[in-house]
This record gives C-alpha cells, structure tokens and sequence, in this order.
C-alpha cells in the first residue's frame, strides 16, 4: 500500500539532482573583476587586447587570478578589490578611449557550471548596492514639439502653393489654421491631405472664419510615441555605457516609462547628472528682422522666440526647427582656430545635405545653435554663416570652458532623447548596505529554519525527521529554481523565501496530524500512513492554491521589492507543494514501505479515553 | 508528544454571540484607528525623499537638523534607527529638486559638516509614482479577495467564500488599525506582508471548512454547531502547530532581518495572531449566521445511494 513504483522515485531523484546541481554555484561567492567591452563598434575586444591588457598590468606588477576572453568582451578576476580598482584605473587611462572598463564581480564556481547554465541567483540592487532609477518620458512634450514642426511645414506649404490663410495657431493637442473663405479652404484640403497623410483635417465654420483643425492621426500618434520610447531607451543605452557599468538593465516600463538599474555604481550623482540630463541639440535660423524690443516687452512677433546667448545679449531666434541632435553621428571635445574650447560634430549623410542646404540658403545671415535641456533651453551659440558648409563636420564654438565642452560632446555623441525625461522614482544602496541585507536576509532564513527543524523533529520523532528532509529539501529546489530562471533575489524576496519555510511547514503538518488522527481511529499503522497522506492532499492543495491567488496578484500589480517577494513566493509553494507530498512521502515509502510495522514513529500519540465522541 | 488532548469538542459555536461582539469591537476600533489618526504612509505613497546615512562615530542628531534647517529643510524628520551612528532622514517633495536631486544636495551639505558621514540607501519616490503604488495596491487587495471568494466559492459553496474573506478582511483591517494606532511606517513591504497575511490566513480557513465538509458526510445525525465544533477541534492541533512554526520564522526576521524587514515581520506576526482568532470565531460564526447546511455541501442526489446502505 504504502510503495512507490519506480519511476516516482526517478522523478524525486532527477529533481533532487538537479536542485543540488543549480543550487551550487551559490556557494562559491564571487571575486572581483573587471569587464572591457568596446565602445565603438571599430573597436575589437579579442586576443590581441587581451595581450595588450595582460602586459599592462604587469608592467603596474597588478596581479590577476584569471581571464575570460568572450564574444562581448573580455574579464578579468582579481583576488581583491583593491587591485580590482587599481587595475580599473591603469586600464581605464590607457584603452578608456575606445573601450569600456567596468566593475564587476564574477561567480567563482567552476567553468563547467556555467557551460551548463548553472549560476548564482541573480542579486537585486538592495543586496548588491547600485541605483535604480524610473525615468517618465514626457509624451506631452514630444507632441508639442511634433505639432510645432507640423505647423511650420503646413505653413510653408501653404505659401509654396500661394493659398492664403489668416493664420495658423496650435490649440491645445491639435493645429487651428483660419481661412476667409470657403474656397481657399477647400483647395487647402485638397492640398494638405496629399501631403500630410498623418494628419486629420477638419473643417469647423465659426461666425466670420473658416477654420480648418488639423490633428495627428491617433494611430500615427502612438507611433510616434513608441518611436520616442525606443529612442530614449537607445540614447540611454548609450549613455550607460559612457558611465562604464557591467550589466546594466535598461528596460521599457509601461508607455512611457523606461526603468535603469546600475549595479555597484557608486557614483550616483554623476549617474543621475547624466541620464538625468536630457540634452538635445537644434539648429534654428535666428530673426534679425524683426522687432526685439517688442519681444522684450513681452510680445514676440509671431513664429519666433526670445533667447538669451550664452555670454551674450538677448536675440530672437525662428520656431522652425532646421535641424536636430538625432542627426548627429559623432561629437567630440576640442579648439577652435582661436584655441578656444570647441565640440566638432560630425552629421550623418541626411543632416550633412541639410546643413549644406540651409547654409548655402542663409549666407551672411545668423544661424543659432540651441541647447535644450528640460524646459531650459539656450543658445550656445549663434555664428554668422559665411560659406555654404559641406561634407557634414560642424564646430560649436562658443564661450564655453573645456569641461563644459567635454560635457556637451559627450551628451551630443551619446545621441539626443526625442522627448524629455525625467526621474520620478530613485531607489539607491549603498554596498555596505547591500552586503548586511544578504547576511540579513540569510541570518533571518537560517535561525528560522533551525527552529522550525528541531521544533518539529522532537515533536514528530521519525516523521517529524522526514518532514525536516522534505523542508531542506523544498528550500533546496526553491534556491535551485531560483538559479535556473535567474530570477532577480531582493531581501523581500529572501523574506519569502524564509516564509516559505514557515509555510511549508503546514503541509507536512497536515500530514502528519491527519496519520495521528488515523492512529487515534484505531487503524493499523500502514493503512494510517496510507489515509494519512491521501486525506492530507485535497487541504494541501485547497490551502496553496489560495496563498498562489495572492501571490499572482502581489506579481501582476506588485513593483519592485514587492514583485521579487512575490516571484518566491509563488515558486515557494510549488516546491512546497512538491516537497511535501511526493518528497516526504517517497522517503516514508523507502524507510517503511517495505516491511511490517507496530507503530507509526510519529511521537507519542495520545488517545481519548472514549472511544466514540 | 502530543500538546493536545481533548476529551471532547470545544464548544467553539456557543461562544459565537460574545466571539462576534469581540470581534466586532476589534474591527471598529481598528477602523476607528485607521479614520482618526490615519496610516503613517511611507515615501513609496507618499513621495518624497528617505535617505539612512551613517556616521564614522556616534552623531548628535540636533547637529544634522541644524545642516538641514540651514539649506531651508525645516519640514525634514531625523531620527536614530539602529545605532546612534546611523540616521534615516525624511524629506518631503520639493518644486526645486526635480528628478531626485535633492539627495545630492543634502548628501553635499553633511558631508561638509562632517567628513565621515556615508550615503547607505536613498529612496526617492515622485508624487504621480506613490499615487500609482497606493492604487495597485489596493487594486491587488481587490483582485486577491475576489480571487479567494471565488476559489472557495467553486471549491466549497458561495457562504464559505463569503465567510472566509469576512475574515480574511477582518485581520487585514486589523493589521492597518495597528499600523494606524502605533503610527508604524506602512511601506510598500508591509503591503506585502498584508496581502501575504491574506492569502496564508486563508488556509487556516480552508482546512477547517475542509473538516467541515468531511464532517458533514461522516457524521450525518450531527448538528451543524456540532459540525463545525468537532472540525475546529479536530484541527486545533494542526492550527497551533503550523502558526507556530511560521511565528518562530518570523520572529527569526524580527531579530535579524535588519528596520527593512521589522515592520514586514510584525504585520506578519499581528497578521498570524488574528488569522487563528479569526478563522476559528469569525469565519464559522459567519457560516452559521449565513445558515450554511448540510445540503449545501453534500450533493443531494448522492443521498438515496447512500441511504440505501447498511
């Protein structure tokens, strides 16, 4: 009654196996290292660097304890993290030019694990110190700026067809263009919408004007915000890497969020500056024509701006925008003719034909070149263009020191956002930190596990033994699990798994208390096993199908540290499930399947003295 | 060893009139506690900026105020957590600091005062993102009670999934009158502890309402009081002993998991207290205020069969 076929103690075995293999790598630590990858795809990280590296840290006498030399780069382990860091520096000033040098740490478990995947669990930033940042994408922003570039060009076309209209305004989310009749109207209609397929047109008759609003088409709307999304969360990439961190994760949130996390970065305002910093370049004729004063009185003529120059007076600058930071390929610090600190910019072939065109077009007139910075916006400089300008190389020169020159170079090389972010949540440990809520978290786990062991083996005896086995072993596979999915492990979700512990617990106490039931019914030991363990199974299962319905809401509408709880949660209770049912029982199979018994070893069982309630 | 010897059932059912004042009392007060002085919500609803330094030695906390009133941070809370060389700042949203600068810049002026002072941990919420956590959450409080209703619903009968969130409820507002009454920090941990509570106090009910239906079609001359007497008793042993060991892991938590985990492990703990009470006096109380029968569990077409045997 109470056996197992064989294939049932094949399964508990694989899955002990493999729970034992994918939990190892845990134990090993990590050591020190330093990972270099290449910054620009010209760049190669492969023996030859490799080489290169090795001679230079021996020639700095920095010792290392291993090399990987692998298709995204090449690490390097170090017995301390004082080398580590050393070593970071010299490498840093000798290849930083071209390639990224990295602190990280590597596991130190042995090469044939990792071939088959088995690694440590994945730590969350609160156990590995780091930042985590959530950066909101400004979609309001990124319309604005769409809707003024519409009207520009629905203006010129507009004026290139010669249909007059008495104005073209932006109104909230859409583009109200009047006209004085009808007529005009109608060939307006007939004319924009061959061009401007994205746009809706609609024709709406007020007292004595004919208007004509003109909004984008809701589809081309959300593509252009997912297009701005993917922008930004490239421009961040990008960025990241300038800041030289291992494995960072830059992922899309929802519509219009994108979440960084930078483990082991310590640096955090520099972190912050950067990313924070949402730099875009453009390039826009600026309007000498027009009156000043009157902009500076408040009033702006129409279709222009007022900016102040950096260093200078103010001046007015045209809404249109010629020209903008996604064009630009590459940008780097330097001097101009003057020795004066400058930022060559190299445009690729499109904004190369644009700028040749605008600047055979506006000889001897003021071209400014704008900074846009979250809601600040100014104008670096406004030179006179004295010559058409080829072959896509500008130069920004304009009173500005060295570092801010080195600054600019490295926010315009590292691509432009195409709307405005900003971060609305930051979460930032320190490594000391990090390094006491593991020991926390493990401490917590520990200390409970052995009260919960010894608790329930004194009061179940042999059972009580067996459900400890199948507890070690519910932790084991859940810490294995945990491994092979690479689930990200915060202290919440070490909470859980002490939790778990706690709540495994329950099944094999169901268990047992059902055998001691069966025993005080006056059943003969086997058959008690037997009814103990069947009757058990319907409330285990009741009872865990209800913690998971919680567990998979705490994952659907749980953030962060809540999410991490829930993921070990949720794989807690299958193991438990598992552990409980199929793991305790194969054992008492094993042990008393086989062979007659007086008693069940399951502690002294009291008895009621009345047979019958 | 056996801690549990009863001769016969606890009258669990008899106590059911002075059981539900009690938890009647409890559940107002809770509620009054949670209207009157309110949750003392964390940063992660609140928004605004926590920061926990710590000092090279031990640091009067009047000297770091003094930086903070000198930047203008009046409205900032200081206090000692831990050790008296460790401090956990509070600092409310600012117009001025946009994008989570503020730490830099309080980080900036202590480390000016004092040399040794290290940044340990910075939690910067913005208002929209708080308002967005406090709504899932009570979204997840939604979907999990939902959840359950309609688990034990299908898997019992609708009166045991009323019955059983009752319950359930009661020890989550529980919980939050605590929270309230105390002014204990309610973190996006704690939500988690609370929900955890829910669905773990939940099997306390399970297991018992399962003896209730085994009960129901073992003993067929019983009453249903007796019923459900018989099947709390029954469980009583299982009940004590699994709450037990969950405690003891918890207590583990409160003494090593460091001030992350202590407001997590004490809801936890409140939690597993009121979930026994609550699911030996509240749910079944309820299931007999609902009129719950033997009907409703055992299938009626199956009594003929039965009848007819010996």
């Amino acid at each position: 009654m109470n056996r197992y076929p064989l294939w049932k103690y094949l399964i508990i075995a694989v899955s002990l196996l493999f729970g034992l293999l994918y939990t190892l790598p845990n134990f090993f630590g990590e050591s020190p290292a330093i990972q270099i990858s290449p910054l620009r795809a010209s760049a190669q990280a492969d023996a030859v660097l490799l080489q290169q590296i090795e001679q230079t840290l021996a020639r700095h006498h920095l010792p290392f304890s291993g090399t990987l030399l692998e298709a995204s780069g090449i690490k390097i382990r170090f017995a301390d993290t004082d080398t580590q860091i050393k070593a970071r520096d010299v490498l840093e000033s000798e290849i930083g030019n071209d390639f990224i040098v990295a602190l990280n740490l590597l596991p130190n478990s042995p090469e044939w694990m990792n071939r088959i995947g088995a690694l440590p669990m994945y730590l969350g930033l609160d156990l590995r110190g780091g930042v985590h940042f959530m950066l909101q994408v400004d979609m309001d922003g990124a319309l604005l700026k769409s809707l003024d570039r519409y009207s520009s060009d629905l203006r010129s076309t507009l004026r290139e067809q010669r249909i007059p209209s008495a104005g073209i305004d932006r109104d909230g989310d859409q583009i109200v263009i009047k006209f004085r009749n009808t007529q005009t109207r109608d060939r307006a209609i007939a004319e924009l919408s061959k061009t401007f397929v994205d746009l809706d047109l609609r024709t709406i008759d007020t007292a004595d004007d004919f208007h004509l609003q003109v909004a984008i088409k809701p589809d081309v709307h959300k593509r252009m915000q997912t297009a701005a999304l993917q922008q930004n969360i490239t421009t961040l990439r990008n960025r990241v890497n300038e800041l030289g961190v291992a494995e960072p994760i830059i992922q899309q949130a929802g519509t219009d969020r994108v979440i960084v996390q930078l483990p082991g970065v310590q640096d955090t305002a520099k972190a912050k500056d950067i990313l924070g910093r949402t730099a875009t370049l453009e390039i826009r004729m600026v309007d000498d024509e027009s009156d000043i004063e009157a902009a500076l009185r408040g009033q702006p003529p129409f279709g222009t701006e007022l900016f102040t120059e950096r260093g200078g007076g103010p001046l007015l600058v045209k809404k249109q925008v010629l020209l903008t930071g996604d064009r630009i390929t590459d940008a780097q610090p330097g001097f101009d003719q003057d020795s004066q600190p400058a930022v060559h910019v190299t445009l690729d072939s499109n904004g190369a034909r644009i700028f040749k065109q605008l600047t055979r077009q506006n000889v001897g007139k003021r071209m400014a070149i704008l900074l846009v910075e979250k809601h600040l916006t100014e104008v670096v400089t406004a030179p006179v263009i004295r010559e058409e300008i080829g072959g896509g190389r500008v130069q920004i020169s304009g009173r500005m020191s060295s570092t801010e020159a080195r600054d600019v170079a490295l926010l315009l090389r590292a691509g432009a956002l195409a709307a405005p972010m900003e971060i609305i949540e930051e979460r930032t440990v320190g490594p000391s930190l990090g390094a006491e809520n593991i020991s926390r978290g493990f401490n917590s786990t520990l200390y409970g596990f052995l009260a919960v062991a010894l608790f329930i083996a004194i009061y179940y005896m042999a059972f009580g033994a067996i459900s400890v086995t199948a507890l070690s072993v519910n932790l084991l596979l859940l810490i294995g699990l945990l491994s092979i999915l690479q689930a990200t492990l915060t202290l919440p979700g070490m909470a859980a798994i002490a939790l778990t512990v706690g709540m495994a617990i329950d099944a094999n106490v169901l268990i047992n208390e059902r055998i001691r039931d069966e025993i005080r019914n006056g059943i003969s030991p086997q058959a008690a096993i037997h009814a103990g363990y069947e009757r058990a199974l319907g409330t285990i299962l009741d009872s865990n199908i209800t913690t998971l319905i919680a567990g998979i809401a705490l994952f659907a509408f749980g953030s962060g540290p809540v999410k991490g709880f829930a993921v070990v949660l949720c794989l807690g209770i299958l193991t438990s499930v598992f552990s409980a049912t199929m793991v305790s029982r194969g054992m008492v199979n094993l042990l008393y399947g086989n062979r007659k018994l007086s008693r069940v070893p399951i502690g002294s069982v009291w008895k009621p003295k009345r047979s019958k309630r | 060893m056996d801690f549990f010897r009863f001769e016969r059932d606890i009258p669990f059912m008899r106590w059911g009139k002075y059981s539900t004042i009690l938890s009647l009392t409890i559940f107002i007060l809770s509620i009054f506690f949670i209207a009157t002085r309110g949750l003392n919500l964390g940063v992660d609803f609140t928004g605004g900026t926590v920061m926990e330094i710590s000092y090279g030695q031990p640091t009067d906390l009047a000297r770091t105020r003094e930086v903070l009133a000198g930047m203008g941070m009046t409205d900032a809370t200081v206090q000692n957590f831990g050790t008296s060389r460790d401090v956990l700042i509070r600092l409310p949203t600012k117009q001025e600091f946009t994008g989570g600068n503020l730490s830099e810049v309080v980080m900036d002026a202590l480390r000016q005062d004092d040399e040794t002072v290290e940044m340990r941990r910075v939690e910067f919420v913005g208002p929209q993102v708080g308002q967005e956590l406090l709504e899932n959450g009570a979204l997840a409080l939604l979907f999990v009670s939902l959840g359950i209703v309609i688990y034990l619903a299908i898997r019992f009968e609708w009166k045991f999934g009323i019955a059983g969130i009752v319950a359930n409820l009661h020890d989550v507002v529980v919980i939050l009158g605590f929270f309230a009454f105390f002014q204990w920090e309610f973190s996006l941990t704690v939500l988690a502890a609370v929900l955890a509570v829910l669905g773990y106090s939940v099997n306390e009910s399970v297991v018992i309402f399962d003896r209730i239906r085994e009960n129901f079609r073992k003993l067929r001359k019983a009453s249903v009081a007796k019923v459900i007497d018989n099947a709390i008793t029954m469980t009583m042993s299982r009940t004590v002993i699994t709450h037990g060991s969950t405690q003891m892991v918890v207590i583990s938590m409160l003494l090593f998991g460091g001030e992350v985990l202590y407001y997590f492990a004490l809801a936890l703990t409140i939690g597993i207290l009121f979930g026994i009470y609550s699911s030996i006096l509240v749910a079944s109380p309820i299931l007999v205020l609902l009129g719950v029968k033997r009907e409703d569990l055992v299938k009626p077409e199956r009594k003929p069969q039965e009848e007819a045997l010996p």
